[in-house]
């Protein structure tokens, strides 16, 4: 066997170590229950929710607290996934601007106990153009 | 119309003719004899295809580069329309309404024109355009079939500004930029009504964008792009006419080239993003950024394989397998960001117009096309006689290359988990991989590895490349791996490296520090020792002196970032339990500043002065409450003189233009040394992206101080006061208003009252109520008036420190009280988070370095090209 063989051999099986890495260091995208379950069986890593936030009749959201007097670094909502769970989410970082007009929500972040403790907010806003696609919007309450 | 009709004739103009330069080029390529074919790896006879081609191909070659010459002229035909469009105000044009407005000043609408997709991919028609024709001109041999495949990357692109639909078969072929409102629009009510209507203005520029570097960034972002077709076509070209190695002489000052270009409107986003984003960093890993930071690690391994692959035949190959990948790496960049694919997995990929198939199209032609040329000359290819040694500078420079090639695969597999859902459903499974959820410790724990190793190489690397170390002669790199040691021995013992860092960390962050050091002192080395400052040949040392010293500014400015804002005040602020955990150190890194009371924040006293805004031509942010902004319009009336120390800009009444989007909140900073600065961090309540934080930037020569507001009032928005509630208290009384205690201090007479003239006859009389707040006290004296006329003034007084407006009502003389009304509101307060940066100039300084370096290098074999050429 030549050296060129060896070295290729070195790359070709880095290579699937980063792609196996890759797939488990990705997240996934579930629902409450199924975050629920992971929660129980001890998984740690962040998953992905999407759903909306809760309104009442009138359309007026229901369950968000943010209270920056008493502390500017908590912030709690309640989400209804897909299959029409509720779940509390709380959120430690400032509320992010234009929390309220967002369409849909995607959380990351994992359940702990009886909520989503959630680390990063997307959020898809209605544009204000017809023309254009609904944006998305990025918060994260990452540590840097 | 007219315009608009111009301007889509000239794109089909440019379609057209890039397509018959395509077909005119490549019947001159294959009219004109194949040079003979090499079986020895030495300079082949110069080639003679371009300049004097064959029988018949002459004709065609001119043919061609007449149709080229036309389609580069129709580019800039399109580009000058659709410009005038933009900047004549032409509403009735989407492309204008959309992107443009008329409060923009002439320098941000240049921005305007490339915010749209098809702007920009008209931006880099442009770039290719106007390369083509320098290449048609220098390029010498190898030209028609280069311009060939060239020729047919313009057709392709040219096609996505097409606008044509297919009759039958209703497919639109591109999306055009000169669409009336009418045509973009047709649902519109308005129509019905007013068929000739056009709007009065625009949607405007994205606030966001309205930025100098958005100016400067996507031209030579786009450039970056244009030159990366370069190189491939020149691949393409050998391949084709199987000339396996002669391409790489003419081709490497052109990848060095799109290198430098790419690499530094890379950074310029990455400066954009750092300056006015709030995301914290100059680089988040987002699928955007990674799409194309991954072809340019690509791009820089192919140009070190090119460097040795006249010697060496596994390089060659490489450089070959390389060059393809850099420029379909690009069309998948193009893919990604643009098709729409990436949906929410990005925050700032464009919206999907419709292209995806043609854009999927693009890709798979080219990755078609080159695969089928490079198989059919790869037994063309030499193939080395004995192994390379591991002595050799051969084996060096191919292990970076290849650790550049492995760290760019790293990042590109996760960005593609998007393609891969859709890939899976398309077939009809199901597939719910997310992106790593925190990208930026994800990747740093791969790319830190990947780039540490780098750093040794480019050291060892250079050593070899200069001949200055064999086999049995290692002793060279022993002084500078000694001096890299003491170093960072020294930065180690007295640079606190482990502070708040457990062990593991810090010893990685030990190890990369020291490879990073020693990057940087073997290369000082080659250039004080070896080459002796001979600047041209220092090219190479140098940018990996600039590479090195960007690592280690990327270390310190990341990794020992400190937020600073932490809370100090000392007081839980929540009792809930998820905050009390691991001992309360949970997320208390953003401080809440209340107008005009000083918080303490690390060693520094913080006071939030108020919100402010810009007016266009004064030099300083002026208090927001100084005008009034004219709703729906950038202009605003000034509620009183505008001075800013002695001189008045404007006039009480004046009209005055403002960026009425941004407020700017005015927070002082006073160092324990009692020196103060003063910052400004942004707000822009953008109506496209919502509110849209942006950091005021502290600098210093060993650190940045980055402060970004979280969460602000937006002082154009009409406050809401609280219900009117009034007292009636006799002096000295105490009340309490709004959570306050109050005390009725005094009334007595006053002369002046601001703002009006007082009669003689005239009777004013001023209260002082004295509020408490939980360390301060205030005064606040509401008026109360009478004329002869016995009119009743009763002028309020407010204060945004404690959020109330307090009025004078009545006076009782035979109670001897006195009645208030007093209205409350949300106190004005703004939650800032800020961040501390060390040593972030190392980084931006080793940017410039690595520009500067890769500029030489660029000059020194475009010089040897040059020679090369008129040589032979």
């Amino acid at each position: 066997m030549k050296k060129i063989h060896i070295f290729g051999l070195i790359v070709i099986a880095m290579a699937i170590g980063i792609i196996v890495s890759t797939a488990g260091d990705a997240s996934t995208y579930v629902d409450f229950a199924q975050a629920d379950e992971m929660a129980k069986e001890g998984e740690t890593k962040a998953i992905h929710v999407v759903g909306k936030l809760k309104k009442d009749a009138a359309g007026q959201i229901v369950g968000m607290k943010y209270d920056p007097v008493m502390d500017a670094n908590h912030f709690e909502f309640v989400l209804v996934d897909n299959n029409n769970r509720e779940q509390k989410v709380i959120y430690s970082s400032p509320k992010p601007q234009d929390f309220d007009k967002s369409e849909q929500v995607v959380v990351i972040g994992s359940m702990q106990g009886n909520h989503f403790a959630c680390e990063k907010i997307l959020m898809k806003c209605p544009s204000k153009y017809e023309n254009e696609k609904p944006e998305f919007k990025e918060a994260t309450a990452k540590k840097v | 119309m007219l315009l608009g009709n111009l301007g889509h004739l000239l794109v089909i103009i440019s379609f057209v003719t890039a397509l018959v330069a395509t077909f005119a080029y490549f019947r001159a390529s294959n009219l004109t004899p194949l040079p003979p074919l090499l079986n020895e790896r030495e300079e082949s006879p110069p080639l003679s295809v371009g300049r004097g081609a064959g029988a018949g191909g002459g004709v065609w070659l001119r043919f061609a580069r007449l149709s080229f010459y036309v389609h580069a002229a129709a580019i800039l035909g399109v580009c000058v329309t659709l410009y005038v469009i933009i900047y004549g105000h032409h509403f009735e044009y989407h492309y204008a309404w959309s992107h443009s407005s008329k409060a923009l000043p002439w320098y941000y609408m240049i921005s305007c024109f490339w915010e749209g997709q098809e702007g920009s991919f008209m931006l880099w028609m442009f770039w290719q355009a106007v390369l083509g024709v320098i290449l048609i001109r220098k390029v010498g041999t190898l030209e028609a079939p280069m311009m060939t495949v060239y020729a047919l990357v313009q057709a392709f692109l040219t096609s996505m500004i097409l606008g044509v639909v297919i009759p039958g078969v209703d497919f639109k072929i591109g999306s055009t930029p000169f669409l009336l409102m009418r045509e973009a629009m047709p649902d519109l009510p308005v129509w019905a009504t007013n068929p000739d209507f056009i709007p009065k203005d625009g949607n405007g520029l994205n606030p966001l964008l309205q930025n100098y570097w958005m100016v400067i960034h996507p031209p030579t972002l786009f450039l970056g792009f244009a030159l990366t077709l370069v190189p491939f076509a020149f691949l393409m070209a050998g391949l084709w006419r199987k000339q396996v190695i002669e391409w790489i002489r003419p081709t490497l000052p052109w990848a060095l080239l799109a290198g430098v270009v790419l690499g530094v409107g890379i950074l310029m986003g990455g400066y954009w993003a750092y300056e006015t984003l709030s995301f914290n960093s100059y680089w988040s890993w987002d699928p955007v950024e990674n799409a194309v930071y991954v072809p340019w690690l690509v791009l820089i391994a192919a140009l070190h394989t090119m460097i040795i692959a006249k010697k060496n035949a596994t390089a060659l190959k490489a450089s070959v397998i390389l060059v393809i990948a850099q420029f379909v790496l690009i069309l998948y960049s193009t893919f990604l960001t643009r098709s729409g694919i990436l949906g929410n997995a990005s925050v700032h990929s464009f919206t999907d117009l419709g292209l995806s198939g043609q854009l999927l199209m693009y890709l798979l032609v080219f990755i078609a096309v080159a695969v089928f040329l490079a198989a059919r000359a790869w037994k063309l290819m030499p193939s080395d006689d004995e192994e390379v040694s591991t002595y050799s500078r051969e084996f060096w420079i191919f292990m970076g290359a290849t650790v550049l090639c492995l760290a760019a695969f790293q990042v590109i597999i996760p960005t593609s988990i998007p393609v891969w859902n859709s890939i899976v459903e398309s077939f009809g499974g199901k597939s719910n991989l997310a992106p790593p959820t925190d990208a930026i410790t994800y990747y740093t724990k791969f790319q830190m590895w990947f780039f540490a190793v780098i750093a040794v190489l480019t050291g060892i690397g250079q050593y070899f490349w200069w001949k200055r170390v064999k086999k049995g002669n290692l002793q060279d790199l022993l002084t500078p791996l000694w001096i890299t040691l003491f170093v960072t021995a020294i930065i180690i013992g007295f640079g606190n490296l482990n502070k708040g860092k457990d062990t593991a960390t810090f010893l990685q962050y030990i190890a990369f520090l020291t490879a990073a050091m020693f990057g940087f002192v073997a290369n000082l080395f080659i250039i004080f020792n070896i080459i002796k400052g001979n600047y041209r040949l220092s090219g190479g040392a140098i940018t990996h002196i600039g590479a090195a010293l960007m690592l280690i500014g990327i270390l310190w400015s990341s990794g020992y970032q400190k937020i600073v804002s932490l809370n100090a005040s000392g007081l839980m602020i929540s009792r809930d339990e998820f905050f009390t955990k691991d001992s309360n150190k949970e997320n208390k890194e953003n401080v809440l500043l209340w107008l005009g009371q000083a918080t303490k924040m690390g060693d520094a006293l913080l006071t939030y002065r108020g919100p402010r805004t810009e007016i266009r031509g004064v030099p300083q942010y002026v208090p927001s409450s100084w005008i009034d902004i004219i709703e729906g319009d950038f202009r605003a009336v000034c509620l009183r003189d505008i001075a800013i120390g002695d001189k008045t800009y404007h006039k009480k009444g004046d009209t005055v233009k403002v960026y009425p989007e941004n407020v700017y909140y005015e927070v002082e900073y006073r160092e324990a040394s009692g020196r103060i600065t003063t910052i400004f961090p942004r707000i822009q309540f953008n109506e496209r992206m919502g509110a849209v934080t942006s950091p005021d930037i502290k600098r210093e020569l060993n650190k940045d101080l980055y402060s970004y507001v979280m969460m602000g009032g937006n002082p154009n928005e009409i406050e809401e006061w609280s219900k009117t509630e009034s007292f009636t208290v006799a002096l000295q009384d105490t009340f309490f208003v709004n959570d306050y205690v109050a005390t009725l201090e005094g009334v007595g007479r006053t002369d002046a009252v601001e703002g009006v003239t007082l009669n003689p006859n005239d009777v004013a009389v001023k209260a002082q109520v004295k509020i408490f707040d939980k360390e301060r006290e205030y005064f606040m004296t509401p008026t109360f008036a009478i004329n002869q006329d016995r009119m009743v003034l009763r002028k309020p007084e407010v204060s945004e420190e404690l959020g109330l407006r307090m009025q004078f009502m009545a006076i009782d003389p035979k109670t001897g009280k006195f009645t208030f009304d007093i209205n409350s509101k949300q106190r004005d307060y703004i939650v800032m988070k800020a961040v501390e940066k060390p040593l972030i100039n190392v980084l931006w300084i080793g940017t410039l370095i690595l520009a500067f370096g890769f500029g030489l290098a660029t000059i020194r074999r475009f010089r040897e090209f040059r020679l090369m050429r008129d040589k032979g």
